[in-house]
């Protein structure tokens, strides 16, 4: 990312005003950009904190910043989301669990169908979630997994796991296995090896993986639309979509439920960028 | 799929091995298998139990009555039949069409421009850039949401804003003449960010060297964007595209958060159908059939992006 700043630096030294203007004036066109492209955002903030709790006539600056939104989401949605977070931790650590060793054999290891492992995780990252919800309906029906909280975790497991395969797997492959096959000479058997060496080595990929697969899953709408039929279990995000079912009454509330619900992304945004940017680029160029 | 489940499955049976077995099954070989084999059963109960499950119901008479009555009778392709001789289908073929390749093409145009764009360096460009990313990141109903009370006819800030300029206010999700064009507007700005991310790091691999050269050839910036970026380009450009597609293609969130598939249907494409179909109508063996469909679209494109991404698979 960093590497290639020497080259233009160079152009720069020959007429250093003029550059200088020219990348004042990029910086500029870069803020205008991005004001344009997050503008959303900021009148998704900027109506959750009108008072009256109508973007009728909003104004365009929340002059009189109010809560009341955010008093009024919080008890309408405040378990919706405690129940979303449930379901985002936990797909996490499900995921992962199963996800890590794989990706350690796929790249580790010398199967002989790791190319065929490699193109059924490929291609399953395609096949619609409307399939799988479709199957998975009837099949919870039976099991008794509808509205139910591991029911959605499993649901949403669907796509993370190949994901965070895909993510781990690749950081992996650069893992030596010389200092796999050192700690084994030592006496440490697969799994230490795995858990001492390869799990701490792997870190960035393991939290990139992570952080990934907690936004899906705290994204998830479709399987909590389609794999909840009660009040009981139900994420913020289906949460939203019935504020939007009927007629919308109180657009602040839903603003505010918006913001609440945006909150994670905007933070492991700024906060953890290089994840967020390894992650990116990382699940879909492999 | 079979791959992740047979193999382990063939190695832990020891006894019908065949008998010219070259590598001994130790302890080791045996752990080894351990490390995947709950990634491939759990991949295979949640990926290849749907699929094939998805595929028997599409040839049943598979509805709410089933579910009490245990029964979904074998009736061949008639739900293909049905859903494809349903007027619905040929609009939502349509629009699934459209909304596919408008949103791919203005994403990727974009996000190539501003790809292009922070390429070049100037202060902030990295955290500009990074920044950009929000809109790909926020959960697709919160995005929805959000542009739902942007659009709105009467208290909207688009239609407001548009006020200013004299322009009567535009009905963008309820006029079925434009809900597709708003509903397509709004994909457009969720695919942005990651179009442009991939480019970017496609566009941050030219190396320098090439364009120095160009710029003694006398390249001037659409030249040397036509004769060196662009060629440069293409195998990530490919990669976008076709991803895009299989992506652009399931998009369900964002259309029913928008408009629900409406007005008349205007907004109705092949994957909301199918939920439509499954989930609302209860009719579980037209629903299936119609993603079967969709899938199979689907993997038009996703042979083309795996031929492309041989090297992946191939290691």
């Amino acid at each position: 990312m960093t590497t290639t700043t020497s080259a233009p630096a160079e152009q720069n030294r020959r007429t250093g005003d003029d550059i200088d203007l020219r990348k004042v004036l990029l910086t500029a066109a870069g803020v205008l950009i991005l004001a344009v492209m997050l503008f959303p955002v900021y009148w998704m903030i900027n109506a959750s904190l009108q008072p009256s709790g109508n973007t009728l006539n909003a104004d365009l600056i929340p002059l009189q910043p109010s809560l009341d939104n955010y008093a009024r989401a919080i008890s309408e949605q405040g378990a919706n989301l405690v129940t979303s977070l449930i379901i985002a931790l936990g797909t996490v650590v499900f995921s992962l669990a199963l996800a890590a060793p794989a990706s350690f054999a796929l790249a580790q290891f010398r199967f002989r169908w790791v190319g065929l492992a490699l193109l059924a995780i490929l291609i399953s990252q395609m096949i619609p979630g409307i399939v799988i919800a479709n199957a998975l309906y009837s099949a919870y029906e039976g099991l008794g997994l509808l509205n139910s909280i591991p029911g959605l975790i499993l649901a949403n497991s669907t796509s993370a796991i190949p994901f965070a395969i895909l993510i781990m797997r690749s950081f992996m492959l650069g893992v030596p296995s010389a200092i796999i096959e050192a700690a084994r000479v030592d006496g440490a058997g697969l799994v230490r090896s795995f858990l001492w060496i390869v799990v701490p080595v792997s870190r960035n990929a393991i939290i990139t993986a992570g952080l990934f697969t907690f936004l899906f899953a705290w994204s998830d709408f479709l399987f909590a639309l389609t794999l909840t039929t009660t009040d009981e279990i139900r994420p913020v995000t289906l949460g939203i979509y019935q504020y939007l079912g009927t007629q919308v009454q109180n657009w602040g509330a839903v603003m505010a439920t918006a913001v609440l619900s945006a909150t994670p992304a905007i933070v492991l945004l700024v906060a953890a960028q290089k994840y967020i940017a390894a992650g990116a680029t990382g699940g879909a160029v492999k | 799929m079979s791959s992740l489940t047979h193999a382990p499955a063939r190695a832990g049976q020891v006894s019908p091995a065949p008998p010219r077995r070259r590598r001994k099954l130790r302890g080791d070989e045996i752990g080894k298998i351990l490390f995947v084999l709950p990634a491939g059963i759990a991949m295979a109960l949640l990926f290849g139990y749907p699929v094939v499950k998805n595929l028997t119901m599409s040839l049943q008479d598979y509805s709410l009555q089933t579910f009490f009555t245990g029964e979904a009778p074998w009736v061949g392709l008639a739900n293909y039949v049905d859903v494809v001789t349903d007027p619905i289908f040929g609009q939502a073929m349509l629009n699934t069409g459209l909304f596919t390749a408008g949103s791919i093409l203005f994403q990727f145009v974009i996000g190539l421009a501003l790809a292009l764009f922070f390429k070049q360096h100037f202060p902030l460009s990295a955290t500009l850039r990074g920044l950009l990313l929000l809109p790909w990141l926020l959960p697709l109903i919160v995005s929805s949401a959000t542009w739902r009370a942007i659009l709105e006819q009467d208290s909207g800030i688009l239609n407001r804003f548009l006020g200013v300029f004299g322009v009567e206010p535009i009905g963008w999700l309820v006029s079925p003449s434009i809900a597709l064009i708003a509903v397509i507007g709004v994909n457009i700005w969720i695919g942005i960010p990651f179009n442009t991310t991939l480019l970017y790091s496609g566009v941050q691999a030219i190396p320098d060297e090439l364009y120095e050269a160009g710029s003694l050839d006398g390249a001037t910036h659409w030249k040397a964007f036509r004769y060196i970026t662009w060629p440069s380009l293409r195998p990530v450009v490919s990669v976008v595209l076709i991803l895009g597609v299989v992506y652009t293609l399931k998009v369900l969130d964002i259309i029913l958060g928008l408009t629900g598939g409406g007005p008349a249907n205007a907004t109705q494409t092949l994957a909301t159908q199918s939920y439509q179909r499954s989930f609302v109508d209860f009719e579980f063996g037209h629903g299936a059939a119609l993603s079967n469909i969709l899938i199979v679209i689907s993997m038009v494109f996703a042979v083309v992006y795996l031929r492309r991404g041989r090297h992946a698979a191939d290691e």
